[in-house]
């Protein structure tokens, strides 16, 4: 089994590289981009029955920095 | 007086640092991420600049987990000193030892240069040898210096004179311009600034030195 924890910075703290890859896609001519937000995917490979508790433990500890950043996790 | 000097693979100021206590006087011990305990009777640990673990995951983050750094939090947590510079700092803030975080400069440059720095806070004993709101060059290097908290942290930094150093002209996005911030008591100083790069005549700055040798001073009258 795997979980993939997406980790981004949270609403309100700025995201410059976010902005510079909006400020590139206005650059190619794309319309109606109005932001750009940066995350990061991680995927873990898990052994069978490990519960997404476990999972949120290892984003409070490691994988996320929570002071900036939110993140999800998604079981599959 | 004995300070400790951590080592990470990607670290790249710890010599740099351990020049600067030495020349204050203090005597030096290198340890290794994976050391599981300090030296007998240190004073102060220094974490040095550079890229632990190539800045993997963030700045910091990597390190912050390693062997070596959950006994400098037992460290500062049982009153000991603690000196973070650059990434230092950011290994502090990801230890949560000091509050906030380091994100990417507002400008997504790697800044290197000497830049003014305001003292704010001269009550500890980093800061004593300099005179409140004077002005001092120290050189960045980063990359991720761009400070930032939530506003009730901030404002709890500022009036418990938490704000060691300010920046002049603020380089890479801070909240508040701030360069350094110290524990709730005063034992632990982060900064992104480099003192240690700023106190010989060969490199041309001794602005730094003072930091070092006045922190000797009160380490002896401890």
């Amino acid at each position: 089994m795997k979980a993939r924890v997406h980790v981004m910075l949270k609403d309100g703290v700025l995201d410059p590289q976010g902005e510079a890859v909006r400020h590139a896609l206005h650059g190619l001519g794309f319309e109606g981009v109005g932001g750009v937000r940066q995350g990061k995917v991680i995927e873990i490979e898990l052994a069978e029955g490990t519960t997404e508790a476990t999972v949120t433990e290892m984003c409070e500890k490691l994988l996320a920095n929570t002071v900036i950043e939110s993140y999800s996790v998604e079981m599959i | 007086m004995k300070a400790a000097v951590v080592t990470f693979p990607g670290s790249n100021c710890d010599r740099d640092l351990r020049m600067g206590f030495e020349q204050a006087g203090l005597q030096v011990e290198m340890v290794w991420h994976k050391d599981t305990a300090l030296p007998e009777g240190v004073d102060i640990v220094g974490i040095p600049g550079g890229f632990s673990f190539g800045d993997y995951l963030r700045c910091g983050a990597i390190a912050a987990n390693s062997p070596i750094c959950r006994e400098i939090v037992r460290h500062a947590e049982a009153g000991g000193y603690v000196l973070g510079i650059c990434n230092g700092f950011q290994v502090l803030t990801e230890t949560g030892l000091l509050p906030g975080a380091l994100l990417r400069n507002a400008n997504l440059k790697y800044i290197c240069r000497s830049v003014p720095l305001q003292v704010e806070e001269t009550q500890s004993v980093f800061t004593r040898g300099y005179k409140a709101g004077e002005e001092i060059v120290i050189p960045i290097a980063h990359h991720d210096g761009n400070y930032t908290a939530d506003a009730a942290t901030l404002d709890a930094l500022e009036d418990e004179g938490r704000v060691a150093f300010r920046y002049g002209a603020n380089p890479n996005g801070s909240d508040r311009d701030i360069a350094g911030v110290l524990s709730a008591n005063r034992r632990v100083l982060g900064m992104m600034p480099h003192p240690e790069r700023a106190c010989h005549a060969a490199q041309g700055n001794e602005d730094g030195a003072r930091l070092f040798a006045h922190l000797a001073d009160a380490l002896a009258e401890a």
